[in-house]
């Protein structure tokens, strides 16, 4: 199943945002091992030099680290890899005030929607 | 027709006009293209094929060292010492009967080892015309063509693997007969690769390929192709006939089965399809090449997908 891509961004920075998901998320749990550069490129459907990219970005951000012998590990960091987390958090958060803001809504009023709305759960 | 006879011209009178003088105030054409700027400069107007003669010190073995100034403009610092795996020298075609078009005009290309690259360009601009100059099944007009350093012959017939964009096997023919003929004709054919790319795709290998539909003689004839262990993969227009889902499949296969010291050109309308898989585009207009670049610089830099840049260079 190829992964979905949007047209507007260079292939190899979604692939970085979707990995960085995985690990995030713990698909990919700190210290285990990533599938190879070519299974991945299979996987999502895009050029393994693309995916070798991505994967040079991410070690450049010290997620990713390479050892000699057995490959591409996650990172063992946790600290790294909550910061990248609240990164991604506070990227949606913006993007969602963002998109509120152009409906019209002052940011009290999105606190207040976003209150009684957890509040009917 | 009359159209067409004069936009070559029109073309080349633009070029010289607006990239000599650039490439004359430096005589290092790398250093002054190295910057992001590059790739827009190039695609306003399709006068990027490089025609000056102010020498490229790099390279000196031929009149207009322009091909590998181009290319290093897109990929910086590679080797020079290495043959490029495919060179074209100031390749033009022109057809008998066709008054003074050229149905490839002075193309001057260097394409390098290990890219996957997609050749565009709309109907009758030339992509075939050029493929098959490459393969040697036309005597260019004028330049050549250079595979590993050798003009097309039997020893780079070897290297290449080639899709062409008709049918030409036998239609009476076994399609494991015809796995055999191609494991007989070519020393680096896989058998065993061929009939798991076969068996994948659910084609019964006892057919007789008269038997086929069009779309599966089009996969039999990609897999044949395929399951070569070339340098150079030409492809022409692989995937046209051939349902979504096989398409993916053999795309997966391209990915999987590519080996990091080949490239695969191939030339495709069904841009949005395989726009991932691809390293660089090759964007060619009536007879010229318009644009050579990767697919991650039209996309950070126009902010739009090779798809929707076609349509817009080559709206009508």
């Amino acid at each position: 199943m190829a992964w979905e891509m949007s047209s507007d961004r260079p292939i190899y920075t979604q692939i970085y945002d979707k990995i960085l998901v995985r690990i995030v998320c713990g698909i990919y749990r700190a210290g285990s091992r990533l599938p190879s550069v070519r299974d991945l490129a299979a996987e999502a459907s895009v050029n393994p030099n693309t995916m070798q990219r991505a994967f040079t970005e991410l070690e450049r951000s010290g997620l990713i680290v390479t050892l000699r012998n057995s490959g591409r590990v996650v990172t063992e960091d946790m600290q790294m890899i909550d910061n990248a987390k609240r990164q991604l958090a506070l990227a949606q958060i913006g993007s969602f005030f963002a998109n509120m803001r152009e409906l019209g809504y002052t940011d009290q009023e999105i606190m207040a929607l976003i209150n009684s709305v957890i509040s009917e759960k | 027709m009359n159209n067409n006879n004069e936009n070559p011209m029109a073309a080349q009178q633009d070029n010289s006009a607006s990239v000599y003088p650039q490439q004359n105030s430096n005589p290092v054409p790398l250093t002054q293209q190295e910057g992001g700027s590059a790739y827009p400069q190039q695609t306003v107007s399709p006068s990027s094929y490089p025609q000056q003669e102010s020498s490229a010190p790099l390279y000196t073995q031929k009149e207009s060292g322009s091909a590998y100034t181009q290319q290093d403009q897109m990929y910086g610092g590679e080797s020079v010492s290495a043959i490029p795996l495919l060179q074209l020298n100031d390749l033009c075609k022109r057809y008998p009967g066709m008054g003074s078009y050229m149905s490839v005009f002075h193309m001057n290309l260097i394409i390098p080892r290990g890219r996957i690259i997609g050749l565009l360009g709309p109907n009758g601009c030339g992509k075939s015309t050029l493929i098959k100059m490459i393969n040697g099944l036309l005597t260019p007009t004028c330049g050549n063509v250079l595979i590993n350093g050798l003009n097309p012959c039997a020893a780079t017939k070897k290297v290449i693997s080639y899709l062409p964009e008709r049918t030409y096997l036998d239609n009476s023919m076994k399609v494991s007969q015809m796995v055999g003929y191609f494991a007989d004709f070519y020393e680096d054919f896989s058998t065993e690769k061929a009939f798991q790319m076969l068996g994948a795709l659910g084609i019964n290998t006892e057919a007789r390929l008269k038997t086929l539909s069009k779309g599966t003689k089009e996969k039999v004839q990609l897999i044949l192709v395929m399951s070569r262990h070339a340098d150079l993969y030409i492809l022409d227009e692989p995937i046209a006939g051939v349902d979504p889902a096989a398409r993916d499949y053999i795309l997966r296969t391209i990915i999987t089965n590519y080996n990091p010291g080949s490239t695969i050109l191939l030339s495709t309308h069904l841009i949005s399809d395989i726009e991932n898989i691809l390293d660089d585009v090759i964007f060619m207009k009536n007879g010229s090449l318009m644009l050579y670049t990767s697919v991650d610089a039209i996309r950070s830099q126009m902010g739009k997908s090779v798809d929707t840049y076609f349509r817009e260079v080559y709206a009508c």
